[in-house]
């Protein structure tokens, strides 16, 4: 080991005094070129984000199962589909308050969780999305107590209408939350980790209602599901082709193992699903297999974003880049 | 508001004393955050964080040796990090409590009874200044000693510098001295010296506390180019809504097409 610091020390003498992240001898050859830069003693620039798992991205999993969960209820309800309806709006409930719960638990204070309420900031997307939340939560709730109790069935309904709008808003401003951040893998994916999130979310929400519904009620969750897996597999790829260097945390270790899940399962579990009315096997396979797909994108993202926020590459390059080009 | 203060750092003339990192810890009453020796420079705490709020970097850059030759130390550079207190500060523009707020003196502070630790503006800052002190829960940065200032005094890490690198001041009045140090350096040759972070017109509106420094920013540890990503908002919520927008024609469309399917079975 001491012969190789000194090594690296010295190296990085004539370019890169402070060290490059890695002058391990023999990979120079292998690195990419424009992975070249210089940092402070390969240390991150940014911090990584503080949140933990299981509870964050079981959160945004949660979240936007409830979220679309509840816009599946209203639309099942419209068309006459009572059965699928129910199971829907009792899922958008429950996701909603177990959401709400590992929220809480995420912060270094959770005894000051209504302290999220004290303001309402337009420039914070975690103040907007827990307005978005807190309404979601309480519409999906109250939709499900009287839907479970028969008490109070015209306010019920009002209330289950009213998800209809904030369940896409639950759903999808979790991707704004995490794109408004330093972290390079997740700014720079703005465009496509709604659409990721929206796929993500109505994939789950699918899974959940067609294996809580009987099959012969569960035809549209299945379509739901399907188009979920297609419109999450797609905006993945797309994200992934278009960050490219940045994107790289998408593809390596931890992160890059839950994507790569995240893609199998999500295909497999959605190609199945137009079928998974069939069996009860098929539609248990379908429904877990997405559902288990939701939560790996999830944990994914959450890996990527830490793997993006700890290497200054990803910090640096870029915006090196940027500078180069202008001047 | 009273006149915008700031920081400016002159590198050039910092000794890597510390004792701006331990005035400060002084003053402020931070916990210490570990006795490190990082094995790497005269460096011992690494980097900012929710219990360091000034920073001595030590960047020793040096060129091969051979087994008898000279110590292959070219220069040592030195420089005390601190907060930016950017005129557009992303953690400030992301903190959902209201616990970030703007002082009169144009610092970002953050309100130790209001902050409920969500910690969203750890990765909100693009410099990684602020942090959550887990045993505590909440965030914690610099506030430009917000307390000394009040009752007129400078913050304790400029009082304490030796040197001046630190000096405190109106911020006009700062880049001021800053461009005619900037123009004395260059005058004695010294092409290399730059300033950060004192242009208006960058990522993020320019920094309340800016730098004279030697080599690129990224050789301290610092961004090169910084933006506050709240200036993306906007279109991030385009994105968003056009993904709420699909998700319910997705629904809809899934309804739709199951009409014939609900009736056949």
């Amino acid at each position: 080991m001491r012969s190789e610091d000194a090594r690296g020390i010295a190296e990085g003498g004539t370019r890169t005094a402070a060290g490059r992240a890695r002058t391990v001898a023999g990979r120079e050859q292998e690195m990419v070129p424009e992975a070249e830069f210089r940092s402070y003693y390969g240390r991150p620039v940014i911090k990584p984000p503080v949140w933990h798992e299981p509870n964050m991205p079981t959160y945004l999993y949660l979240g936007g199962m409830s979220g679309a969960s509840s816009t599946m209820a209203v639309v099942a309800r419209l068309t006459g589909h009572a059965r699928l309806a129910r199971t829907a709006r009792i899922a958008a409930a429950l996701g909603a308050a177990t959401g709400v719960g590992l929220l809480a638990t995420e912060l270094g204070r959770p005894e000051r969780f209504l302290n999220m309420l004290r303001v309402f900031k337009p420039t914070s997307p975690m103040s907007v999305g827990s307005w978005i939340l807190a309404t979601h939560g309480g519409l999906s709730a109250a939709a499900a107590s009287s839907e479970l109790t028969g008490i109070l069935p015209r306010l019920g309904d009002a209330a289950a209408l009213a998800t209809g709008l904030t369940g896409p808003l639950t759903a999808t401003y979790t991707a704004v939350l995490v794109a408004d951040t330093a972290v390079p893998a997740w700014h720079e994916a703005y465009r496509e980790l709604p659409l990721l999130f929206a796929g993500s979310a109505l994939a789950a929400a699918g899974a959940v209602a067609m294996l809580g519904t009987p099959r012969a009620d569960a035809g549209p969750a299945r379509t739901v599901a399907a188009l979920g897996a297609a419109m999450e597999t797609i905006s993945g790829a797309v994200m992934e082709h278009r960050l490219g260097f940045v994107g790289e945390p998408y593809r390596e270790g931890r992160a890059g193992r839950f994507m790569r899940a995240a893609r199998i399962l999500t295909l497999g579990g959605g190609l199945l699903a137009p079928v998974a009315g069939r069996s009860r096997t098929l539609t248990a396979l379908s429904g877990l297999a997405l559902t288990a797909g939701s939560l790996c994108t999830r944990f994914g993202l959450l890996a990527a974003g830490r793997a993006s926020a700890a290497d200054p590459k990803y910090t640096v390059v870029p915006q090196r880049q940027r500078l180069d080009a202008t001047s | 508001m009273a006149e915008r203060m700031g920081f400016f750092t002159d590198s050039s003339v910092c000794i890597g004393c510390k004792a701006c990192e331990v005035a400060c810890k002084e003053w402020n009453q931070l916990p210490d955050d570990g006795f490190v020796f990082e094995a790497t420079s005269y460096d011992n705490t690494g980097m900012l964080g929710a219990s360091t709020w000034r920073h001595v970097a030590f960047i020793e850059q040096a060129h091969e040796v051979s087994v008898h030759g000279d110590d292959g130390v070219d220069r040592w550079l030195m420089s005390s990090d601190v907060c930016k207190h950017c005129t557009n500060a992303a953690c400030l523009d992301v903190c959902p409590t209201g616990a970030l707020f703007r002082t009169e003196f144009g610092t970002v502070v953050v309100q130790p009874d209001i902050c409920n630790g969500c910690g969203y503006c750890v990765p909100a800052c693009p410099f990684g200044v602020i942090d959550r002190r887990e045993d505590d829960g909440r965030a914690w940065k610099c506030t430009m000693c917000y307390d000394r200032q009040r009752g007129g005094l400078e913050p304790a890490c400029a009082k304490a510098c030796p040197t001046d690198s630190i000096q405190f001041g109106p911020l006009d009045e700062l880049r001021e001295r800053a461009e005619d140090r900037l123009a004395r350096l260059h005058a004695d040759g010294h092409d290399e010296a730059r300033l950060y972070g004192e242009n208006p017109d960058d990522g993020v509106g320019g920094a309340g506390a800016f730098f004279l420094l030697l080599d690129e920013p990224e050789v301290y540890g610092l961004p090169p180019d910084p933006v506050a990503t709240t200036r993306d908002l906007p279109a991030m919520w385009r994105w968003a809504g056009a993904a709420a927008v699909s998700l319910a024609g997705a629904v809809a469309v899934a309804f739709l097409g199951s009409r014939g399917r609900g009736s056949a079975s």
